[in-house]
């Protein structure tokens, strides 16, 4: 098949998708079939993409103008493919979660919930093989909306207020401020959009103050990428349930964020307008910020979920620090965090999904001891937290030597110190959870005996192991994912397949 | 100074009356004082043409004396079609708008504007029909046709509205 | 599709096109007032106004196919000067379009509503009445002479005068609503006339292409700016230009639901139209703007109407008020497009008024469901609706999308080429104001959205019951073309900068 059709069908399934669990709604059994069957053919079609793209082609598909100058584009390079595979990986790994959780949990309304995540990965794909940004703004805007409601899935008046928030926290930012950004860019770069290579208006004679207004308002208009201020939808949306968390927080949404400032930072603006621009250290400073506030807050709070979240927004921040760093090795780290922190954060929302629907329990102070019960989960959410923390063999190691590499080399140097920080402040929030669980200190009260009487779902313990073992991959597998990365974000292949060494 | 004001006297007036009937409008309560204003600022709207179209020292706008007599040779009574064809070769050998007016001998004001204003004359006509027939579809309805009363009871009705609404929200949710 | 039209119509029909179209309506109106049932006078109505829609469909492709883009009509064959020209180029056969397109979509809409609103013997009257209305506005948008179109405003407002007190059956607060409307109707056309007058005086002709011709010489007489001033003042209150919009919420609101649909998307447009070709055929840009210094009245007018009203429409809890408000807003958007003064701004301005017929019509389209089958007009009324009548409440939900202007809609293509408009300007405060006006409009679409699909019905009695088959195709059509046109805009796109290019061209045409 031709890369186009692959890039049409990609784009046209998880549509097929959604129609063929609307349509099998009767039948529990056969609905999440269709889901799976159509997540599988959809990863299938994203590693075939994958190794067109791998090769050398960059393949593209053209939908038509929308309106003179703007047109529905999509075309194909490393970083969207990177993008899209997590996607679509993940999808089925979250499917298979989502069909245990739900079941276990008795939950309503599972038809509405799974073509609204058909809607979403419609979405994701859409933003991963934009050309411009006009289709990406499109897309950005179909997940927002396919997202809602998911969110306010429980119906019941804090899912609805959660709800609220998300919707016209990102939909603001999104009309406020992103939608201004596209029309400036569009005037700026004389009446195009593309995604350029070099960035768009890398040729274009900007004064730094229009390029650092420009920066501001695309870094807060994306408020995907939970930047503070506009990252309170995150915790916000805690209310909707786990598989939502797991889907929101490291497959679909953060990541069509954070892949969203990496794409204006690389395409858009191109490394030497970045450069010039002041705001860029701005953005910086308030990345570097975020991560040590968002740690610090997640310190504090005893719901797991809250807690996971408040890390999410921390964690994102590692991207669009790279991002902002403007060089192959700041580039380099916040792509491979883009996957490294998918696995791992999914790893640990689906651990405390299982031991939601396991236990009843939410809070953490009400979680010592229960590993005794739970071995498995716990070693996932063990695994898990090593890999955010950033410690070797786990994936999470990779992008933060990156980044602070890519800190030092750009006299950013306060950067690698916030990273070291934020890995400390990981340890002391994430450490203890998993660590008390499995192995409380003697006196602690027994856990209370599980709501379920199984235990959790075969499948929500089962998830989690398969995307640990993927942080494990990750790791071993940096040196091609980072050849199959060099040609968007600049060279760094030699470097690491060096170990490293100056 | 009294000069510019003498000379442009017919402005004057009308601006004079023009400014009576927007005040009677929007400062009477009383709804037929309203169309009365109305039909004021109408009827000075017609004065303001007419004034317009008077040329100094021209006379009503029928060809008369010399101008009548020149005109017998055009086809008298023809029907429209020739009408028009005498137009046409009137306008042709004519050439300048003032050429032909210079072959008149008397001084006629301009009939256009009057012309105008019959249509104008029609159109308020209508429009106070319509209104007046509001006035007493409004009487029948409210009661009143002063407009502080009118409203008075539309506050009052949508005051009650909202209020059984409340109590049916109320009750629905006890 | 027009070519076959036109291939396929008699020569008299391309011929005698322009005057036919306002003729039909305006000759079956007084026959339809004799016929003794309304249902009769429903089916001639419609059939009247799809004769109408075919004329407008040859107009646009004679102007299309024309060498000088224009369609030039002199009636009773009078030569031009001195008789009443009708005069199409591409700016109003566009407003032809969209009136013709949404007389025909309402009126085949309007018989359920018609039937439960109007009383049994005013029926044939009404659509007697509706059709001289329609006739009036596409007379206003074809007329090439400056007094016929006082009177073409005139034969439009007085009818929907009466189309507003119709309503007085469901709710009486119609009747004072229509005399204010009267009032102010008839003093914004007053006031045109008298900017007429002064134009008269210094050009000493009425047909608005000659006055075009003869204006610039008189550039800084003051008549002609006092007449300008006037003309302004009397289109913008028709058109309901901020300050002058007070008539509208009333109206709107009390007036029968077809009515109000009908009006929303035609009456406030044709009368933009004129004031577009006034402010830019006749009086020409370089004298509007930069001798007047125009932008600086009609922009900060357009962007106050765009935040004050939004504003305004938070507050409301009856949804006819809320996208009565909506409209004014609405119509803020397009004077700002107007007042940028370049092409792409008159483009952009364009582009929104035909989006906006498209989603009002459809947004009033579906309220006249809900209150046919409902009853209710407030947002507590359309609670639960979402479930009750889900064909009407997700019909009602795309035109709210693009309302909001969200990605795949009409709406949203209209936002971006505004704002890429003002941004060429370098307008950004203006961009500013704009986002945030459809910030707002998430906020007051968003109360109704959320009471249809996510609260309980407030009356537990709310079974399944949709509006008949008549209303919903036609507020599916709507509701399908905001979709299609929000994805492949070029159409829409491309009459609105041919419209745009007209109203700016004379030159071309002397």
């Amino acid at each position: 098949m031709s890369p186009e059709t692959l890039i049409a069908a990609a784009l046209v399934l998880p549509l097929l998708i959604a129609a063929g669990i609307a349509v099998m709604g009767w039948s529990p059994n056969l609905r999440e079939g269709v889901t799976f069957i159509g997540g599988g053919l959809l990863f299938l079609i994203i590693v075939l993409l994958t190794m067109h793209v791998a090769g050398g082609e960059r393949p593209e598909l053209n939908l038509g103008e929308a309106a003179p100058g703007l047109s529905l584009a999509f075309k194909l390079e490393p970083l969207g493919m990177l993008f899209a595979l997590v996607a679509s990986g993940l999808w089925i790994v979250n499917s298979f979660y989502s069909v245990g959780y739900m079941r276990g949990n008795r939950e309503r309304n599972q038809t509405r919930f799974y073509i609204c995540f058909a809607l979403a990965i419609f979405g994701a794909m859409g933003v991963a093989m934009s050309a411009n940004l006009f289709t990406l703004f499109i897309f950005y805007e179909v997940l927002t909306l396919s997202t809602y409601p998911l969110v306010a899935h429980k119906g019941d008046a804090a899912a609805k207020r959660g709800g609220r928030i998300y919707l016209l926290t990102l939909m603001g930012t999104s009309i406020g401020f992103l939608l201004p950004a596209v029309m400036w860019t569009w005037v700026l770069a004389g009446h195009s959009l593309d995604f350029v290579p070099g960035g768009l208006l890398a040729g274009v004679d900007i004064s730094p103050v229009v390029a650092s207004a420009l920066l501001i308002l695309f870094a807060f208009g994306v408020a995907k990428a939970a930047l503070m201020p506009v990252h309170f939808w995150l915790p916000n949306a805690m209310v909707a349930p786990t598989p939502v968390s797991a889907l929101l927080h490291a497959v679909a949404v953060v990541k069509a964020g954070v892949f969203t400032i990496l794409k204006i930072s690389i395409f858009i603006f191109g490394a030497d307008l970045l450069e010039a621009t002041p705001a860029r250290e701005f953005i910086l400073w308030v990345a570097c910020f975020t991560m040590l506030v968002g740690s610090l807050v997640a310190m504090t709070k005893d719901n797991l979920k809250a807690r996971l979240a408040y890390s999410t927004i921390a964690q994102l921040s590692y991207v669009v620090a790279g991002a902002m760093l403007a060089d192959p090795a700041g580039w380099m780290g916040g792509s491979l965090q883009i996957a490294a922190h998918a696995a791992g954060k999914m790893t640990l929302f689906m651990c405390a999904g299982a031991i939601y629907v396991a236990t009843g329990l939410t809070n953490i102070s009400d979680m010592k001891g229960l590993g005794r019960k739970m071995p498995l989960v716990f070693i996932a959410f063990l695994i898990g937290s090593l890999s955010i923390i950033g410690l070797p063999p786990f994936g999470g190691a990779w992008p933060k030597y990156e980044l602070m590499q890519g800190a030092i080399d750009h006299n950013n140097t306060y950067l690698s110190f916030v990273l070291i920080g934020s890995s400390l402040l990981n340890i002391a929030y994430l450490l203890p959870i998993p660590f008390l669980a499995l192995l409380p200190p003697p006196g602690t009260k027994e856990p209370k005996p599980f709501k379920r009487p199984d235990g959790a779902p075969m499948p929500t313990v089962v998830a989690p192991l398969i995307t640990a073992a993927l942080c494990i991959i990750l790791f071993f597998a940096v040196g091609p994912i980072s050849k199959f990365l060099s040609p968007t974000v600049g060279d760094r292949v030699d470097y690491i397949a060096d170990g490293g060494q100056p | 100074m009294l000069e510019f004001l003498l000379e442009r006297a017919n402005y004057w007036v009308v601006i004079v009356l023009m400014m009576i009937g927007l005040y009677i409008t929007y400062a009477s309560q009383n709804l037929i004082k309203r169309m009365v204003g109305l039909g004021l600022f109408q009827t000075t709207i017609c004065l303001f043409y007419v004034t317009l179209g008077k040329v100094s020292g021209g006379t009503a706008p029928i060809l008369f004396g010399a101008d009548a007599i020149e005109h017998h040779g055009a086809p008298h009574g023809a029907e429209a079609e020739g009408g028009h064809a005498a137009l046409d070769a009137a306008l042709a050998a004519g050439g300048e708008h003032s050429g032909r007016v210079a072959e008149l001998v008397n001084t006629y004001s301009n009939p256009l504007p009057h012309v105008l204003m019959l249509t104008a004359i029609v159109v308020g006509v209508a429009t106070l029909s319509v209104g007046l027939a509001l006035v007493v579809r409004i009487r029948e309805a409210y009661g009143s046709i002063e407009n502080d009363e009118i409203l008075e009871i539309d506050l009052e009705t949508a005051l009650a509205q909202h209020a059984e609404a409340e109590k049916a929200a109320s009750e629905a949710t006890a | 599709m027009i070519e076959a039209l036109m291939n396929a119509a008699p020569a008299w029909a391309l011929t005698h096109a322009a005057p036919l179209l306002v003729m039909v309506p305006l000759f079956l109106a007084p026959l339809l007032a004799l016929m003794p049932s309304g249902r009769i006078a429903w089916l001639m109505a419609v059939i009247t106004t799809g004769i109408s829609f075919c004329f407008a469909l040859i107009l646009l492709g004679l102007v299309q196919t024309s060498p000088i883009g224009v369609v030039s009509y002199e009636v009773g064959r009078w030569p031009v000067p001195l008789g009443i020209e009708l005069r199409v180029d591409a700016l109003n056969a566009m407003i032809l379009l969209v009136v013709t397109t949404i007389g025909l979509l309402a009126t085949v809409f309007s018989w359920p509503t018609v039937v439960a609103e109007i009383n049994k013997d005013k029926r044939a009257l009404f659509y007697s009445a509706f059709l001289v209305c329609f006739a009036g506005l596409n007379g206003v948008a074809i007329t090439g002479d400056a007094f016929n179109l006082f009177v073409f405003l005139e034969i439009s407002s007085i009818s929907t005068y009466v189309l507003v007190a119709l309503g007085a059956g469901r709710d009486r607060r119609a009747l004072p609503a229509a005399f204010n409307y009267l009032i102010m109707g008839t003093i914004g056309a007053s006031f045109y006339i008298i900017g007429i007058g002064f134009l008269y005086a210094a050009t000493g002709t009425l047909n608005m292409h000659d006055i075009a011709t003869r204006l610039p010489e008189l550039a800084g007489h003051r008549s002609v700016q006092a007449g300008f001033a006037f003309i302004l003042v009397g289109l913008g209150l028709k058109a309901a230009m901020w300050p002058l919009h007070q008539w509208l919420p009333n109206a709107y609101s009390y007036s029968p639901s077809f009515v109000t649909m009908f009006l929303s998307a035609t009456a406030t447009k044709v009368a933009l139209y004129a004031l577009i070709r006034f402010l830019f055929t006749i009086f020409r840009p370089d004298y509007a703007f930069e001798i007047s210094a125009f932008s600086a009245v009609l922009m900060p007018l357009g962007l106050a109407a765009m935040v004050v009203c939004s504003f305004q429409a938070v507050f409301q809890n009856d949804v006819r008020r809320i996208l009565a408000y909506s409209s004014v807003a609405q119509v803020g958007y397009m004077i700002l497009g107007v007042s940028i003064g370049t092409t792409a701004g008159l483009s952009a301005g364009l582009f929104h008024l035909l989006n906006h017929a498209m989603m009002k019509g459809a947004l009033f389209m579906a309220v006249a469901g809900v209150v046919l089958t409902y009853q209710g007009t407030t947002i507590r009324d359309f609670a639960g609706l979402g479930r009750s009548a889900p064909w009407t409440m997700t019909a009602f939900a795309i035109a709210a999308l693009s309302l909001i202007g969200v990605p795949l809609t009409a709406g949203f293509q209209s936002k971006l080429q505004l704002g890429f408009a003002l941004f060429d300007q370098g307008m950004w405060w203006a961009v500013a104001l704009v986002v945030f006006s459809s910030f707002l409009a998430v906020i007051y679409m968003g109360r109704v959205l959320e009471a249809v699909f996510f609260q309980p019905p407030a009356n537990p009695r709310k079974a399944r019951k949709e509006a008949p088959i008549l209303m919903l195709v036609p507020l599916w059509i709507l509701a399908l073309a905001n979709i299609y046109f929000g994805i492949a805009a070029d159409l829409p796109l491309g009459l609105a900068r041919d419209a745009a290019a007209a109203a700016f061209g004379v030159e071309a045409f002397r």
